[in-house]
Formats: C-alpha cells, sequence, structure tokens
C-alpha cells in the first residue's frame, strides 16, 4: 500500500539539467516543486579523488546499475530483443546532475536547418531526396523562435566560445565566457583546416575559460585542464552542471526539495490530466505516490518514454502502421573519423572535455546534397579532451591486437596520435523506434524498454562521406599515417559509441505527428510535460545537450503559464 | 625499489639460475613457477609473478596474496597468458612485472567478477553479436573455465602444462581462444579472449591503488603522468612535457 505525501505544485522525475532548470525556474517563481532522482546525492566534494580511469572510465561509476534496470535491444523486428546486460554503446547516468555530471561539455545549438528540416530539404531538394521510410519533420518550432532560450541555457552554463563559426544560427549576444586555450594541437588543425578552405572555430564549452557568475548568482570556477571530464565529475566546479547551478539557485528559494533514492514508476492519470506519480524508495522499496498540480519528466529519454509507455499515456508507435507517435523517431548519432600517426610527441594527457576546434563546412545543408545520397551531414572536430592510459591504445594498421608488437605500438603511439571526429546527423526511420519489452522486467517489476534500431543507408552514406573529409583535414595536418573509420554496417550495441540517443517523444506542431507540443506540453494531459533529446524529431550534427537546455528554459517557461492560466499553451 | 629491480631484473634472474626457487629481490618476493615450471623448456617464460606468500611485502607496498583463486597452479596459467599479451620487452615490465595477475585476481574476486553492475536476470539466450554478452556465467566463472581450457589444450597440443610451453605455443593457444576455436560452456572463446586482453591491459594501466601497475611501470612506460591536479600552466607549450606521475593512493 503506497502512502500519499502532501501535494506539491511541480513534481519532476528525475534531476539533472532538465530537471534543475525546470525547478529553478519554477521555484523562483514561487510553486513549490519536488524533484524525484533514483540516485545518489552528490555534489563537487564527492570528486575529489575522480582522477581514476578504472574506476569511473572502466567501471562506470557514475552509471546506472543494470542489476536494477536496463533496455533490451535488437536490430530489427524479425529478432528477439535481448537486454543489454552490460553497459557499451551509450552511458546511462544516474544520480544527481545525471548527464549533465559525467558530460565534456561540448554545447552546441543545432542549426536552423534542423529545425525546419523537412521544408527546407524538400524546397531545395525536391521532395524525394529521401525516401518515405525516412520520417523526418519540422519540430514545430524554428531557431529563431528557439534562440532567447538558447541565451538563457547558456548564461546559466557560462558557455566559453567564440562567435567566429560562418554557419551556425544568428546569436543575439555574444558568449559569456571567452574560448578556452587554443593548444598547439588545436592549432595543428585549424592551420590545416584553414589551407583546405574551411572555416574553424573554437568549441564552446562548458570547462569555463574563466571564473563566472552566472545571473542566478551561481559561481563557475575556472577549468584547470587537468584531462578528466568525460565519464568524470569536476573536482573543481569548473565543468557546468547541474549540481553547481541550477539546483543550488533552486534550493536557495526555499521552494525545492530534493527526494533521494526515489524511482518513479508511474505516472498516474485520471481523465485528461495525470495528478502524481508513484514511486519506490530504491533502498527499502516502500511505495509512495507524489501528488502534483503538475508532472515533468526530466530523466533520461529512454525513461521518460518508458514511464509514458507503463503508464499508458499517448499512442504507442506501429511501424507496421506507421500509427502512434509514443516511441516513434528514435535516432542515434553517426561518428565519421579520422585517426593520424605522427612522428613527434604532444601533450594528449592533457586537456579538457570540451577543449576543441570544430569546422561545419560538412554540416547541416551547409554544403550542396544534390550529387550526395543522403542528407544533413556532421561537425568536424579536434578535440583534446585528455587521452587515458587503458582506453587509448592506438595502433596502425596490420598491427597485432596483443602480444609484443601491440604494446611496442600501443606505448609508441600512445602520444603521437590524433583524431578528428564527426559528430553526424542520425535521420530517423521508421524501423527505429522504441516501445515496451514483452519479457524482461526492472527489479521493480516494471517491464524494460525494448529498442529496435539499426543503421540505414544514409546512415552508411554520411558516414563514408563525412570520414573521407576528416581524412583529409588529417593529412593535411601532416601525420605520416591516415586511418579513416571503418565504415557502418549493422548498429552493435556494444562498443561505446556516444550518449546521443534522441527522439520517442517527439515534439511538433500538431498531435498527429508529436508526443508533444512546443512548450513539451503533452498532447493527451495538459499538466504533463515531457522534456529532454526524446523531443528531437531527429538528431542534428552536434552534441545535444544545448538544444535540451534549451528546450527546458521554453518548457519552464510554459509550466509558469500553465501554473498560471492553465489549458493548452499553443 | 624499482631502481633495484632494474639493477637486477627478474628476467636476468631466471635467465642465469634456469628455475626460479624463489629469493627476495628489492623487497619483492620472487618465486611461484617451483616444480610446474622445473624441468620444463620454457625459454618464452622468462618472468613469474611474485608468489602468495604470507605476509611479503609486495612491490606497491601492499601484501600480494589471492582472493579468488584458489590454487597456484591457475593462477600461474592467468600469469604466463597476461604476460604472452603484454610482455616484457626494452620498454619495461611485462604483465607480470606489473602485478597484473594480482590485478586481476582481486577484480575477479569484487564487484566486477560477480557481475555486480550487469542485469544478470533470465531468460538467457544466445543472441547475435551485435547485442553484446548474453551469459549466464559470470565474470570469474568465465575466467576459470578459460584458464583451464587453456592448461587442457596444452596437454591435447603439446602433451605439456600450459606454463611450460614456449611463448610461440602460448601465443597459438591464444589465437585460438581469440579465433573463437576453442569450445567453452556458456560463452564464446573469443569473448573471453577479449576479457583476459582488457583485464590486462587494465590492470597494468589502472592507479596502483588497484594493485596492478606496479610502482606506476606502466605509466612510465607509456608516457601517462597519472593524477596530476592540473596542466593550465603547461598545455598550451609547444614541447612534450615529461612528468613524473603520480597515484591517487601515494
Amino acid at each position: 500500500m503506497a502512502t500519499t505525501l502532501d501535494k506539491v505544485d511541480v513534481v519532476t522525475v528525475g534531476v539533472g539539467w532538465t530537471g534543475g532548470i525546470i525547478a529553478a525556474e519554477c521555484a523562483k517563481e514561487g510553486l513549490k516543486v519536488v524533484g524525484l532522482e533514483r540516485g545518489r546525492e552528490r555534489s563537487t566534494g564527492d570528486y575529489s579523488i575522480i582522477h581514476d580511469e578504472y574506476r569511473y572510465a572502466i567501471r562506470y561509476e557514475l552509471m546506472q546499475d543494470l542489476s536494477r534496470e536496463t533496455v533490451t535491444f535488437r536490430n530489427n523486428r524479425q529478432q528477439r530483443a535481448l537486454p543489454m546486460r552490460q553497459m557499451g554503446s551509450f552511458l546511462l547516468g544516474e544520480g544527481l546532475g545525471g548527464s549533465g555530471t559525467h558530460w565534456n561539455g561540448q554545447n552546441w545549438r543545432f542549426l536552423p536547418y534542423d529545425f525546419q528540416i523537412k521544408t527546407m530539404t524538400e524546397e531545395k531538394y525536391g521532395n524525394n531526396k529521401l525516401s518515405a521510410d525516412y520520417t523526418i519533420q519540422d519540430w514545430g518550432i524554428t531557431y529563431d523562435e528557439l534562440e532567447p532560450y538558447f541565451t538563457r541555457f547558456e548564461k546559466t552554463a557560462g558557455i566559453s566560445g567564440e562567435d567566429t563559426n560562418p554557419f551556425w544560427g544568428q546569436r543575439s549576444e555574444d558568449y559569456p565566457t571567452p574560448p578556452m586555450k587554443k593548444t598547439p594541437i588545436l592549432q595543428k588543425f585549424e592551420t590545416a583546416s584553414t589551407n583546405l578552405g574551411l572555416s574553424p572555430f573554437m568549441m564552446p564549452s562548458a570547462n569555463l575559460s574563466e571564473a563566472y557568475e552566472n545571473p542566478d548568482g551561481a559561481r563557475i570556477n575556472a577549468c584547470q585542464y587537468c584531462g578528466f571530464c568525460e565519464r568524470f565529475g569536476c573536482e573543481y566546479g569548473a565543468k557546468s552542471s547541474p549540481e553547481v547551478t541550477v539546483v543550488p539557485t533552486a534550493l536557495d528559494t526555499g521552494n525545492y526539495e530534493i527526494k533521494f533514492n526515489a524511482n518513479v514508476v508511474e505516472i498516474l492519470k485520471e481523465g485528461d490530466k495525470v495528478t502524481g506519480v508513484r514511486y519506490v524508495d530504491t533502498v527499502t522499496f516502500e511505495e509512495f505516490i507524489q501528488p502534483a498540480e503538475v508532472v515533468v519528466l526530466t530523466s533520461y529519454m529512454m525513461n521518460n518514454a518508458k514511464l509514458l509507455m507503463v503508464s499508458e499515456i499517448g499512442e504507442q508507435y506501429d511501424p507496421e502502421t506507421g500509427r502512434g507517435t509514443l516511441g516513434k523517431n528514435y535516432a542515434y548519432q553517426i561518428l565519421p573519423s579520422a585517426s593520424g600517426f605522427f612522428d613527434e610527441q604532444m601533450n594528449v594527457f592533457m586537456g579538457a572535455g570540451a577543449l576543441g576546434m570544430t569546422v561545419d563546412d560538412f554540416n547541416g545543408d551547409n554544403f550542396d546534397h544534390s550529387d550526395l545520397d543522403f542528407i544533413h551531414g556532421a561537425s568536424l572536430s579536434i578535440t583534446q579532451t585528455g587521452q587515458r592510459p587503458i582506453l587509448h591504445n592506438p595502433i596502425p594498421p596490420d598491427t597485432p591486437s596483443w602480444g609484443a608488437d601491440f604494446k611496442k605500438a600501443s606505448i609508441h603511439n600512445y602520444t603521437r596520435s590524433l583524431n578528428i571526429g564527426g559528430q553526424g546527423a542520425s535521420m530517423p526511420y521508421k524501423e527505429n523506434y522504441m516501445s515496451l519489452d514483452g519479457t524482461y522486467k526492472d527489479i521493480y517489476g516494471v517491464p524494460l524498454l525494448q529498442l529496435t534500431y539499426n543503421f540505414t543507408d544514409q546512415d552508411k552514406a554520411l558516414h563514408a562521406y563525412l570520414t573521407e573529409r576528416a581524412g583529409e583535414i588529417m593529412q593535411e595536418m601532416g601525420a605520416k599515417t591516415v586511418v579513416g573509420g571503418n565504415p557502418i554496417s549493422d548498429y552493435d550495441i556494444v562498443p561505446y559509441q556516444t550518449t546521443h540517443n534522441t527522439g520517442g517523444t517527439m515534439m511538433g506542431s500538431s498531435r498527429e505527428d508529436s508526443v508533444v507540443n512546443n512548450y513539451l506540453q503533452h498532447w493527451d494531459a495538459e499538466n504533463l510535460f515531457v522534456v529532454g533529446a526524446g523531443n528531437f524529431p531527429h538528431n542534428g550534427g552536434y552534441n545535444p545537450t544545448g538544444t535540451v537546455g534549451a528546450l527546458a528554459y521554453r518548457c519552464a517557461e510554459g509550466i509558469i503559464r500553465y501554473s498560471r492560466d492553465g489549458g493548452s499553451l499553443v | 625499489m624499482a631502481k633495484k629491480e632494474k639493477n637486477f631484473s627478474r628476467r636476468d634472474f631466471l635467465k642465469t639460475s634456469g628455475i626460479a626457487t624463489g629469493a627476495l629481490i628489492g623487497g619483492g618476493l620472487i618465486g611461484g613457477l617451483i616444480g610446474s615450471n622445473a624441468g620444463g623448456n620454457g625459454t618464452g617464460t622468462t618472468t613469474a609473478p611474485p608468489a602468495a606468500t604470507d605476509g611479503e611485502r609486495g612491490e606497491t607496498g601492499g601484501v600480494l596474496g589471492l582472493q579468488f583463486f584458489k590454487n597456484d597452479a591457475e593462477f600461474q596459467i592467468l600469469a604466463q597468458a597476461t604476460e604472452r599479451i603484454f610482455p616484457e620487452d626494452d620498454l619495461g615490465p611485462g604483465a607480470i612485472g606489473l602485478n597484473v595477475p594480482y590485478f586481476i585476481d582481486r577484480q575477479l574476486a569484487g564487484a566486477y567478477g560477480e557481475n555486480s553492475k550487469e542485469y544478470m536476470q533470465p531468460p538467457f539466450y544466445e543472441g547475435e553479436s551485435t547485442q553484446g554478452y548474453q551469459s549466464r556465467l559470470r565474470r570469474n566463472e568465465m575466467f576459470r573455465q578459460g584458464l583451464q581450457l587453456m592448461q587442457s589444450e596444452a596437454q591435447s597440443r603439446f602433451n605439456a602444462n600450459f606454463v611450460d610451453l614456449e611463448g610461440a605455443q602460448m601465443d597459438e593457444i591464444l589465437t585460438a581462444f581469440q579465433e573463437d576455436e576453442i569450445e567453452m560452456k556458456g560463452v564464446s572463446s573469443l569473448f573471453f579472449f577479449r576479457l583476459l586482453r582488457q583485464a590486462t591491459l587494465e590492470g597494468a594501466y589502472a592507479d596502483p591503488i588497484y594493485n596492478g601497475n606496479a610502482n606506476m611501470e606502466g605509466w612510465k612506460m607509456k608516457g601517462f603522468p597519472g593524477h596530476q591536479a592540473a596542466y593550465i600552466n603547461q598545455i598550451e607549450s609547444e614541447e612534450f612535457q615529461e612528468i613524473e606521475p603520480h597515484s591517487l593512493g601515494m
């Protein structure tokens, strides 16, 4: 028998960037907010012995405990879906700050093209550039409409950057802090890409170039370039993350409370409204009901979709009929790359998660696709994130993967190799989607989320083209050997690729083609909001967090308005 | 301690003595091949891990002993297999010299070996390779089975103990695992081989607080400085920076 708690104005499921932003904005307006976080509390003080590759990067200390919950996966509907028994392709976070704690801090705004991808592609290339099996659609919002919210998030996070990229959308303001240090490794990329007629610029970074106080009064310190960002928390409080920004801002209002070890298992719905959520205390397994005027799903995109599915809110997507929107347009990220082997030793172990330079010449529709068999593209970057010795064993082709030759080659090339990597766009496809698994359950007895996903012809073509472009830059950088990333075939959940999963709870302009409107308000329950990269109808050519942050600020504005006026926000 | 090691390496010791009889050198006990290697023609077997005997001080200052393996013979197979994967050479120590076998033993006894953070609920099906690990076996069970199979392969192929084989013979067996030619129960030999290879690299390069990477020799070979507070004053340098490594524990 569940214990029913006192009703609050807003409850968020999960406390990372999106839950923190919603909490801070709503609590500042006087709304009483409760954040339910299934993981533990943590803060900068917990990261003082973080420089431990084995514990954090290999054994995934900050990540989800899969013994409790995972997802199932298959490449296509003909396969039997099986559980992801150990972490691989993507790393699900857990605990206060969520993925916002262990991200690298590469902070982007999706391109204007992304938000109107269907319209703009058809205008330029006609209606048949991609087959109808690729379910691209406009987002129901334009870049210009979202611009103020991008600015809000960047000011909150203090993003370091320079507005010199000729290809991205117009900015109303410059970056809050100047770009990071342009190291010799980055200069190699800058010179080479300039020689090739491209337009390199410093990657926008949430590892701050200087100490910064954000508009809420939260303080973020200056990055020390220690080389431990991705999969780690920052011991300096110099990587912008929820626990050093929006969470303390929300707590300072006195209107916010976080309940830890609180794993939400159901959204409660009566008629056309939700009434709260049911959660399990992960320590005692006691059940609670948290009633709320507004429920906001702010966990990882997979869990957001799963909660809607188990609570039977919205219509599950069916690839057979094309009906339904929940779980539709699951997309990932395509990762073209080129490695280069050099004679000279370089300081590859120094770095920061978003220390990098990028070219956008082959991203979005910044180049002509008339003679190409794909749309969109990738940002191509060199990043100096801090190479660590267990995971980084670069060897030239034809070197054995173990034994004497391996040892020599991997040690020699550890400090003599660089990589140019692309964040490639991922177009939705009718057979790539999320649903509930019929066999496997989590330890709370709730079905696991099932992922049906494979790479498409569009993905393979994009990957091949961008890998060639990356190789050209690496060649110009003076590498004596350049090795392009292997062509992609079937998606494999084993090797780590990226934690940029998107879709499943799409935003859009009508209930027929989306799960939420452009305030991220659910079409079927006006007091339910769903926030995250799940809102993306496709994935763009950048890391997603900057766009997720902007959407969260837009959503917070919607919730505040809804709390005052009620009704549909569109 | 590291310096003494270099003056009188284990390899030199074993080469000159022919048989490891157990001797205290620079504070570390050398031995462990007693019996099993005597009489073998193990020229490929040039080093042996410090033996797990009571109370001797290990090279990282901790006490070395076995937490998972129950007998030394099995542990020695692990030691020799990891040494083939990451051998001693002119750059520096191999897996044995870095205490990788002890690192793996301890990991197998804990959360890693017990699959504490993995989803282990039935039903189990083989699945496609793209679906990853689908075994009902825990990692430490895979290791025990894999090491036993290395021994039985050595017997059937060469009529000898694994640890007595020439290096090239050990490599032949390891390659058979890597090429998925060995029949294992509940797991493919390729999966086990990848696990063994990865665990070897982890033991070579993890912070010495985990009892591998002895004396930070793994880091020193690679030029990785371990735990450093900041590189803000060096990162703009054009020159490669050689920095004395630091462990979190020292």
